[in-house]
């Protein structure tokens, strides 16, 4: 199991904090499909995927990103048992929605990716450790319940 | 996976505002790297890392100036890093996962630095031409 030290968990929140969660939410998930356009294997039924502004300015992708990122908001209020936290959300990921893992892993670093985009200087080294443990430590979860 | 012109132009025009800061950008990129993924400093342990060491300057330099010369020769990468494509094969024999996570953290330090300029769009091409120069660098591997 992760643990996360007072640190770690502070860099985290606090950042967190300053973050609006619809507007990162769109960005991360857009950026995802433009940037690996397999993913969007996902989204046959989003409409139109066909250019980075397309990808970007889509209404069901910006919504979709912010149910996402609404989600991990979540994650953060329950660091010490993220396993437990995402456990129904691990079962739809596999039995419904059949995603690779994989692609946890590359939305949490596209996530990261902007929030250094956004806070600049203040997403130092040491925030960013966190906030890479808290991506794998969320992606992990994510893919604990697949059989 | 080959670059497209559009790809090219985006990839050199952001080239022009990095070189400028090339050992910053190196070595926060190195700093990165160490701190969120620290198997990775196994490969260093005759350099001092921690931040703001003169080795880690000195590194990240060399990391950012043979970036360049893939820039340069964008047409032809693998030429232009053969023999550091040796160097890693037969010599350092960095494990190939790491180049993901260098590449991530360069990925990074250019969105902190430089976010107006880090569009989708070059943020695709950026992460496009770091895979291949991964790859161009691990392809003599076996």
């Amino acid at each position: 199991m992760v643990h996360f030290s007072a640190e770690e968990k502070t860099a985290v929140t606090s950042l967190w904090g300053k973050v609006n969660v619809e507007e990162a939410g769109g960005e991360a998930l857009g950026r995802l499909l433009v940037v690996y356009p397999w993913t969007q294997r996902f989204f046959d039924n989003f409409g139109n995927l066909s250019s980075a502004s397309a990808i970007m300015g889509n209404p069901k992708v910006k919504a979709h990103g912010k149910k996402v990122l609404t989600s991990f908001g979540d994650a953060i209020k329950n660091m010490d048992n993220l396993k437990g936290a995402f456990a129904k959300l691990s079962e739809l990921h596999c039995d419904k929605l059949h995603v690779d893992p994989e692609n946890f892993r590359l939305l949490g670093n596209v996530l990261v990716i902007i929030l250094a985009s956004h806070f600049g200087k203040e997403f130092t080294p040491g925030v960013q450790a966190a906030w890479q443990k808290l991506m794998a430590g969320v992606a992990t979860a994510l893919a604990h319940k697949y059989h | 996976m080959s670059l497209t012109k559009a790809e090219r132009t985006v990839i050199l025009s952001l080239w022009d505002k990095i070189s400028a800061q090339a050992d910053v950008i190196g070595t926060e990129a190195l700093e990165r790297l160490f701190a969120s993924y620290p198997q990775t400093k196994t490969y260093f342990p005759h350099l001092d890392l921690r931040p703001g060491s003169a080795h880690l300057r000195v590194h990240g330099a060399k990391v950012v100036a043979a970036l360049g010369d893939a820039v340069k020769s964008i047409d032809n990468i693998a030429g232009a890093l053969a023999k550091l494509s040796e160097l890693h094969a037969y010599i350092l024999r960095v494990d190939p996962v790491n180049f993901k996570l260098l590449s991530h953290c360069l990925l990074v330090t250019v969105a902190s630095h430089f976010p107006a300029d880090f569009t989708a769009d070059a943020h695709t091409a950026w992460d496009k031409f770091l895979s291949i120069v991964s790859c161009v660098l691990t392809e003599k591997y076996r």
